[in-house]
């Protein structure tokens, strides 16, 4: 009897696809997960009042769950790169993200933090685009991006969250 | 067994090491990546070093290959708080090289602008400075009331924060038609929402109590150190550009430079409260009294200065803000140097924030409004 | 005091100094050696008081460096560039004036980082925005193909 339940509906054992249980637990965290991102207070240049703009008042990127901004990395879930890095802040930056605990993300916000942006070209001491660093999840173009297009971008983070598996991952076959 | 022998140690016999710890690059109150190495004796602050450089970007050097049409835009990105005042100061250094006079118009467009931006700015230091002493109310009060400044603002040229709108030459776009009225609907309202400020901070026993008194800044120092802008005007030091010499339209207008004497952490603070209401009434001279004609001259695409040295001095929301140019008549700048505000001021800081707790040096940095692009430039 | 009276009474001062009327200040050449002697009298002169030192800068050309002050004189009102050349570019070293202008001490640190001027007895000498292994940036004969992607 066992035996052939757990053959023809399979509930616990994971295979292609995911069984019940393994896909729910997953759809909970990553609902959980995606609803509570804490982002660290971390801010460079011009996006950085851009990014204040939109946890204030008017824009109020709380309604998407990103609330408590967090001044040490430990307790933060992602980091919003907001604004050039440079040579000199590079090896900052790397430690900060190594201090994070996974699960973490990353968004790269405006121009700078994408490429370099207005600093692309004849300077010399600005690292072209941060994703040279560290890795990023989410790009906002824009110089500063608006608000809107930030939260935008918040909401594709919490989309590509919302598709990640842990309990059925797929098994590589070897 | 062994034998326990009690110790008794006077005060006098405690020894303590001096430690340092490092502040930044990445602190919440440093507002942006300063870093302050701070030299203590358990709270006591006995010697601040700061050390910059980590958004250092090459401006200067970039501007050597770029012509002078270019350059405005990159100077939204030092200042980003007071972008319009920089862009403006580039403008004026080359029309003043050129010897090119302005329409009347864009004089006036520019010097409301400049007001409009110089509230935005103290407003975004209020927010700021209010949640470095702990108080997160003031951050949605002066973040609301801002929104509404950068609406006006991209009514008129698109941008909220980099606004690029002044160009060699006047003005890149005409105002909205919308723009006096915008304006005037914001004084209205921002009159009656700024005795709330006060209200919330100014009258408040703890806040007091943290600020009156603390971190002196004597009238000597301030000229010593070039601490120019709201710091160096609460020391008693004149040092407002807008009465010194006066560009755009501040020759036509009636204002007060608003000084104090006692140079503490909450006379800078208010002095900024009453810039905002001295701000009110220039725009208010000007709003109605907008010239018809022309926005802009119309310039070359490609400008070469005449060779020489031009220097040019206004005022930002944080000080005097300066565009050196050196010449060698073509396209592109020789040499280009701004002399930022912040720059000077944050180095008056250590002078200031020795003998403090380190809890006072977080509000004694606070109302020195650093910003730290442009320091690092 | 206007700027007829300025380049009079620094020519007594002063009589090696170069003086000529710039676009709207008046711009002096100072031997490099007189520099520290000559900014003391600037600063403590009752006629002159320049006590606030706008900006300090440096500035690269073919054969030397320049350095170039800006001084105001709060009480006076009146404002003079004041340049110094350096002798050379292969070791160029100005006297400091940051015992007159405490606020001097940065603004040297910055010129010797992007300019690699020397600054003799300046008291905390190191550089402000680039590491140690930097070369000098504002240089005209910089070169970085590492760093730099030009157009």
């Amino acid at each position: 009897m066992k035996e052939k339940i757990g053959k023809d509906y399979p509930i616990i054992e994971s295979h292609e696809g995911g069984s019940i249980i393994t896909t729910k637990l997953d759809d909970l965290l990553n609902w959980a997960r995606s609803n509570s991102l804490w982002p660290l207070t971390f801010g460079t240049r011009c996006c950085a009042i851009e990014f204040m703009a939109v946890g204030a008042s008017r824009h109020d990127f709380s309604r998407f769950g990103m609330e408590v901004a967090r001044a040490t990395p430990r307790q933060a879930d992602m980091i919003v790169i907001s604004g050039s890095i440079n040579y000199k802040m590079a090896p900052v930056l790397k430690r900060l993200y190594d201090q994070m605990a996974d699960p973490k993300y990353v968004m790269a916000m405006g121009a700078c933090a994408i490429s370099g942006g207005p600093f692309y070209y004849n300077s010399y001491s600005i690292v072209k685009g941060a994703d040279h660093v560290i890795p990023v999840d989410v790009y906002i173009p824009g110089c500063p991006p608006r608000p809107e297009a930030f939260l935008f971008g918040l909401m594709q983070l919490q989309k590509k969250i919302r598709h990640e598996r842990y309990f059925s991952a797929k098994k590589v076959k070897k | 067994m062994a034998e326990y022998k009690e110790v008794y140690l006077t005060s006098d016999e405690i020894k303590t090491d001096d430690y340092l710890v490092n502040m930044g690059p990445q602190h919440p109150s440093t507002h942006g990546v300063l870093r302050l190495l701070v030299k203590l004796e358990g709270e006591k602050v006995l010697n601040v070093q700061p050390h910059i450089g980590y958004i250092h970007s090459g401006i200067e050097k970039m501007t050597e290959s770029l012509t002078y049409i270019q350059i405005p835009h990159l100077t939204d990105r030092m200042d980003y708080l007071a972008a319009h005042m920089n862009n403006e100061a580039v403008s004026l250094c080359v029309e003043k090289a050129l010897q090119v006079e302005v329409p009347e118009r864009a004089k006036y467009i520019r010097t409301i602008f400049d007001e409009l931006q110089r509230i935005a700015s103290h407003q975004l230091w209020w927010c700021a400075f209010g949640m470095d002493m702990g108080a997160l109310t003031t951050f949605f009060y002066g973040l609301r009331d801002r929104e509404d400044i950068l609406d006006i603002f991209e009514e008129t040229c698109g941008a909220r924060l980099t606004l690029n709108y002044s160009i060699p030459g006047g003005v890149m776009f005409d105002i909205h038609p919308n723009f006096q009225r915008d304006v005037k609907a914001f004084i209205k309202k921002f009159r009656a929402k700024l005795p709330e400020y006060e209200r919330l901070l100014t009258g408040n026993v703890i806040f007091r109590e943290r600020t009156k008194g603390v971190g002196i800044l004597s009238k000597e120092e301030a000229i010593a150190y070039g601490v120019t802008g709201p710091s160096g005007r609460a020391s008693g030091f004149s040092c407002d550009i807008r009465k010194k010499q006066p560009y755009s339209a501040y020759p036509y207008v009636k204002f007060n430079e608003i000084m104090g004497t006692d140079g503490d952490t909450f006379t800078r603070y208010h002095l900024r409260i009453l810039e905002m209401f001295e701000s009110m009434d220039i725009i208010e001279q000007l709003i109605d009294n907008i010239p018809e004609g022309d926005y802009a001259v119309k310039m070359k695409g490609v400008t070469k200065l005449p060779e020489g040295e031009y220097y040019q001095r206004v005022e930002t929301g944080r000080g005097e803000f300066g565009v050196y140019v050196i010449s060698d008549g073509k396209k592109n700048p020789y040499r280009m140097k701004f002399r930022s505000p912040g720059f000077s001021n944050l180095f008056a800081i250590n002078n200031i924030a020795k003998g403090w707790k380190i809890a006072d040096l977080v509000a004694i940095m606070g109302t020195f409004d650093l910003v730290i692009p442009d320091i690092d430039r | 005091m206007t700027n007829d009276s300025l380049i009079q009474s620094i020519s007594s001062l002063l009589p090696e100094a170069q003086i000529k009327m710039g676009f709207e200040y008046v711009e002096a050449f100072i031997p490099v050696d007189k520099l520290h002697d000559f900014m003391l009298q600037m600063k403590n002169n009752p006629e002159m008081a320049f006590d606030y030192l706008i900006c300090l800068t440096g500035a690269d050309f073919p054969d030397h460096l320049q350095v170039i002050y800006h001084l105001e004189s709060t009480s006076h009102n009146h404002v003079i560039v004041i340049k110094v050349k350096t002798i050379g570019r292969e070791n160029p070293s100005v006297d400091s004036v940051s015992d007159i202008w405490p606020t001097a001490d940065p603004h040297e640190n910055e010129a010797f980082d992007l300019l690699g001027i020397k600054f003799n007895n300046h008291p905390e000498p190191r550089r402000l925005f680039l590491d140690d292994t930097w070369g000098y940036p504002l240089r005209k004969d910089y070169q970085d193909d590492v760093h730099i992607v030009s157009r």
